[in-house]
Parts: C-alpha cells; structure tokens; sequence
C-alpha cells in the first residue's frame, strides 16, 4: 500500500524500519481499544464475558456493520454516503409493502433490492454527473428516502411472514448467520480492497483524483460502482433487518448512518479518502458492539455510555490524524 | 480463544448455580422508554417500596432515546444477567415481539407495565395498566371540552409518533370527537409530536400557536408535552386564550396550575403501577397468584385486583384530575 502512495518525490525521506510500518497503523490501536474492551468489560459484570451472548449482541448491529465495510470503500474513494440507514427502510418498506399486497416473496425481495440499487444509482447520478458535493447529496437523499418511506409505510407497521422472521437466529456453526454474514463479507472485500487492482485504484482516487484520472483510471466508473454496491448492501441490510425484527417500519434503522461512519472512523479510515482499511472497519464494528453491550449488560447509565462513545472516537480520530501525519505522508 | 470460551463456560456456570438457589431474592427489572422522563421516577418509587416489603431486587434500566428499537439491547442485556422479571413500558408495539419470545423462553415472566404490545399481547405475560385506557381519551376530551365551552379548534401535542399507548389515547380521543354530538362544535386541526423530548415538545406549540391562530385549547397526553405546552404559554402570556390540558405529574405541573395557566389536567397514581406490578411478579412467581383471566388476588393499599381480558389489571377506576383545589395533595 505504502508503495503505492509513496509520491516520486525529489528526496525521498530515510526508509522507516519495518516494524513500524506494522505495528504503528490505526488498525492496531482499535485491535489495542478492543483487547481493552474486552478486558473492561468483563470487570465491569460478570456477565459479560460469554461469546454466545456478545454474538447475540453484535446481530443487533450487524446489519450497519455489514454496510460500514462499502462505506469504508466509499470514503477511501474520497466520497461519503450517509443515506444507506433511510434507504434501508426504504427497501424494507417497499418489500413488507409488496408482500403484504399479495407480491410473492421472491419478487418482493427482488422488488426491495431493486430499490436499494436504484437509490445507490440517484447518489451516485448526483455525485458524479451533477458534480454535487456527496455530503450534501446524500443528506438530501437521508431525508428523502426516509420521507419517502413514511409515505409508503405510514405509521403502522408491516408484519413479514412467520418463515422470513429471525436469520439472526439461525446459528451455522454456532455462529449467528447475519454474524457470519458480516465476516464472510469483510474477507471479500478486504481482498478486493487491498489485493485487486480495482482496490489499488479506489485509494488512488481518493488520494488525488485528478492525478488518478490522468493515470488512466476510470474514476467515475469506479465510483459509480461503489455507489451502486452501497444502494444494494443496504437494501440486504434492510431486509436483515425487517427478518430480525419481524416487522417493517418507516423509522427502521433510525440513525444508522451514524453507527456507520463511527465505525469507519473508529477502525482508522481517513475522513479525506485514500487511506483506511475493511480490517479496521472489522475491528471497529467489533470494538463498539463489546464497549455498548459491556457497559448496556452492567447497567452503565446511558448518559455515561454516550460521553464514553464520544471520548473512544475523539481519541481514535487524533490517532488516526496522527499517525498518518507522521508515518505515511 | 480456547481461553474466552472456558472463561464464558465459568461465567454461565456460575451463573447458572446462582438461580438455582431457590432462597436467592427474585431480580426484577423495569426498563423504560427513555432516561430523563420525571414519569418513570415516581413509577421505580412503587417498585422499590414493593420490593423493600417483599424482599425482592429491583433496578430500572431505559436507553437513551425512545425510539422503536432503542429497548432491545436492554432487553438482552437483562436476558443475560438472569433476572427473573422483566417489566417493561414498550416503545413499540411489535418491534420487541422476538426478543421478549426469547426471554420468555428462558422462564422469563414478561410484563409490561404502563403501556401494552397493543396486537401483540402474546408475546408479555400480563399488562398492568393504571386505568382502563380505552376512558382515557373521552375523559381527555370532556376536560379540554369543560375548559373551552365545548366549541372551536383544538390541537394534540403527543410524544412519539409509534408510542402504542398515545395511539390508543389519541385514535379514541379523534373517535369521541367525531361520534359524540355533545363535541361537534369542536374540531381537531393538528396532531403533532414531540418525541418526549422538552425542546421538540416547545418548539411543535410555538409551531401550532403560529399555523393556528384560532386555536383555543391544547391537549397533551403526555408529561413532558404538558409541561412544555404550559411552558409556551405562560411565557406568551397568553392562558386566557389558549387552554392546555392533558395528562401531567402534579410535581411538575404545580407552578403552572397555582399561576392559572392550566386550571387542570389529569392522570393516574405512576407509583401504584410500580407497587401493583411488583406484588404481581412476586406473587406469580411464588405461586400465590395465578396468572388467569378471571383471577383475583389482594395488594395491600390497593384492595382486590381483578385480571381482565387479555391479562390486562388496572390500578385504577378514573383518570384523577387536579386542579388548584387538590394539587397539593399529591406529592409525585
């Protein structure tokens, strides 16, 4: 990675040893927070310590973990997305409302990933043949997909059926599915990311996309892409989400995007684009489950449990500034 | 790895040969809507003085907002910790249907205290609610009706928008003024919502003061709604042209009642329904009280209570109104 961004400078600063290169990345300092966590935790109840438990909790948010891994992507790209949460309702809705209509399942769910991929098309319509900055697009969008969701859904909720109801439950080797989910993703997109010459390329316009694009990259095509997979992981988040809670409301993952981006930031990725990493973000989603359920599990009240929360990310965005201002620029 | 799991293997251990000791007190938990609402305090108090009696363990957990969702992770959290009941004022009526199943599967007595899994009542228990609900929103629309001379435009500041019990309240209160002749010079404008939360809740009156002028009176079925609707108008100076009534604690409600601004609301005893469902827990779970349609069983101060349709009991009869008369005889 560091080859790459290694600029044909006119003096090349001495070589750093290579412990350092591994050792000091934000990652390891959210692999530090987490062991820390772990061990806080555990002293905080004695109830906390117990992995069938901490997996059950992490399915409560594996569903914004599972899309913060292509929000890692999108703000390496040197772009934002904060509409995934609203169009994860979306999607939800327009499925719980299709099958409720007499829709039969497999279409509605056809329906529901159609409408995600659609609503990661008009992001990215917006961002890249508008020009229109993505933080505001995808604020506009935040607020018109939830909108819109309450239009379709209205105040009531929409039962799904009894057989679509609890993929959370389903344990595969002890492992909740949606937890398994999550990982299985994280490797693949960690390989894309870090492997691929499609990986090389979204740090490359994140970096400098200007200079990306006179190098012969795509960026638009790229970026589009990662739009596009953005409006489809929500809309399967979504729907993990109407199967976890066994109905579907307008305000279905409320603030999500928040958990989200806390969690790219948290696992190191450079709000700026062209620097971060799917490990960290793993790390990250794992880091906030444990702090919330140690603290939720030992009756931490939660004004106490917010100014921990903002205390971790304050630290972990000093870090991260830190560490790349001194290592890797 | 190996060592998580032996560590977790000891922790469910020793957990599990803490219940077994039958002589352990009995853990009850109640988790509110959200942290910060006054209403929920006087609720634990009736809790807590039931359980000082009874010789159980109470503690009151809520999260921090009280949206659909935000209660699930409390309930898990509970879940683990091995409580033998959990009392619980949902914040929507079916968000929470699989994970209280899973807490009942684990011999959970599941109860919800203050507001029902209205549609869903299979998936608690039983339900202890302080009046019959269905009286409380004709009994809302007779006060605001007393106060306005039963004519012009009224308005409904409410908490959230899926709050199962402010449903309730609010579709009986739109049914009573439709289907009652006694009400048809009185017409609802607005229903609005301000989250239980205080600065929402002023800035939704200062918007309905202003989109309608004509408005004469305003119910809020809800304690911080009240009390930031009073709020408005007593700083608008404008009480003789706007009534506020709805449902509100008598500490908070004091000032604004002394000073004229609201000449009554109303409401029900919060802390009966803490001490009611505490003697409720313990009595089902000793064996005292059986959990049927139809029973009967007797708490002290609050003389027999019956079980009713769908394991639903009542504190009380009416809503209790307070005016200047009897504010100060109440004290929570």
């Amino acid at each position: 990675m560091s080859a790459i961004q290694t600029p044909a400078a006119r003096e090349l600063p001495p070589a750093r040893p290579r412990w350092q290169v591994i050792v000091i990345r934000p990652e390891t300092m959210t692999l530090v927070l987490l062991i820390l966590a772990l061990f806080g935790a555990s002293l905080l109840s004695p109830y906390f310590l117990d992995v069938g438990y901490i997996l059950r909790s992490f399915t409560l948010s594996a569903e914004f973990a599972i899309v913060a891994l292509v929000l890692t992507m999108v703000i390496i790209a040197g772009e934002i997305d904060l509409s995934p949460a609203a169009n994860m309702a979306l999607s939800a809705c327009l499925f719980a409302f299709a099958q409720q209509a007499g829709v039969p399942m497999p279409l509605a769910i056809a329906i529901g990933l159609f409408a995600g991929l659609v609503m990661g098309a008009i992001n990215g319509f917006m961002v890249i043949r508008l020009q229109i900055p993505s933080i505001i697009v995808t604020i506009g969008t935040l607020t018109l997909y939830r909108g819109l969701a309450q239009v379709i859904a209205g105040d009531k909720s929409i039962r799904v059926p009894d057989w679509f109801i609890g993929i959370n439950t389903v344990l595969i080797a002890g492992i909740p599915l949606t937890v398994l989910i999550f990982i299985v993703m994280s490797v693949i997109l960690g390989v894309v990311l870090s492997m691929t010459i499609f990986g090389r390329q979204i740090y490359q316009i994140g970096t400098n996309e200007v200079a990306a694009r006179h190098a012969g990259i795509r960026s638009q095509r790229i970026k589009m892409s990662l739009f596009l997979l953005m409006g489809l992981v929500s809309a399967v988040a979504g729907l993990m989400t109407a199967s976890r809670l066994g109905s579907v409301r307008y305000d279905l993952g409320l603030g999500g995007e928040l958990q989200m981006v806390l969690m790219a930031m948290l696992g190191g990725t450079y709000i700026f684009g062209g620097r971060g990493t799917i490990l960290g973000t793993f790390l990250a989603a794992w880091l906030l489950v444990i702090v919330s359920t140690g603290m939720t599990v030992a009756n931490v009240l939660p004004a106490v449990q917010l100014v921990v929360l903002g205390v971790l990310l304050i630290v972990s965005i000093i870090a991260t500034n830190f560490i790349y201002s001194r290592t890797q620029r | 790895m190996l060592k998580k799991t032996l560590l977790a293997g000891l922790a469910i251990g020793v957990a599990m040969v803490t219940t077994a000791y039958a002589a352990d007190p009995i853990k009850i938990v109640y988790i509110g809507k959200n942290t910060g609402n006054p209403y929920f305090d006087s609720i634990t108090g009736g809790f807590e003085d039931a359980c000082k009696s009874l010789g159980c363990e109470f503690e009151f957990v809520a999260p921090a907002t009280a949206e659909a969702t935000s209660q699930i992770p409390f309930i898990e959290a509970q879940i683990q910790r091995g409580v033998n009941v959990i009392a619980i004022a949902p914040n929507s009526p079916d968000a929470l249907n699989q994970v209280l199943d899973t807490a009942k599967e684990k011999g959970i007595l599941v109860l919800t205290v203050n507001g029902d899994l209205v549609g869903n009542e299979g998936h608690r228990d039983a339900t202890i609610l302080p009046v019959d609900f269905t009286k409380t929103g004709p009994n809302q629309v007779e006060l605001m009706g007393s106060m306005i001379g039963y004519k012009g435009d009224i308005a409904i500041l409410s908490a959230t928008t899926e709050a199962p019990d402010q449903n309730t309240w609010i579709a009986a209160m739109n049914d009573t003024l439709k289907n009652d002749p006694k009400y048809k010079d009185m017409h609802l404008v607005a229903t609005v919502y301000g989250d239980d939360q205080p600065e929402k809740s002023t800035t939704e009156m200062e918007a309905l003061l202003s989109n309608y002028p004509n408005l004469v009176g305003v119910i809020a079925p809800t304690t911080v709604g009240i009390a930031a609707a009073a709020q408005v108008v007593q700083s608008r100076g404008i009480a003789a042209t706007v009534h506020v009534t709805g449902l509100g604690l008598p500490s908070e409600m004091r000032d604004f009642v002394k000073d004229g601004t609201v000449s009554a609301f109303q409401l029900w005893s919060p802390y009966n329904e803490g001490w009611l469902a505490a003697h409720f827990a313990v009595g089902v779970i000793g064996g005292t009280i059986k959990n049927e349609v139809g029973g009967t069983f007797d708490v002290p101060n609050l003389g027999t209570i019956t079980i009713a349709d769908k394991n639903a009991m009542n504190t009380q009869a009416e809503l209790t109104t307070f005016d200047a008369k009897n504010i100060d005889d109440f004290d929570f």
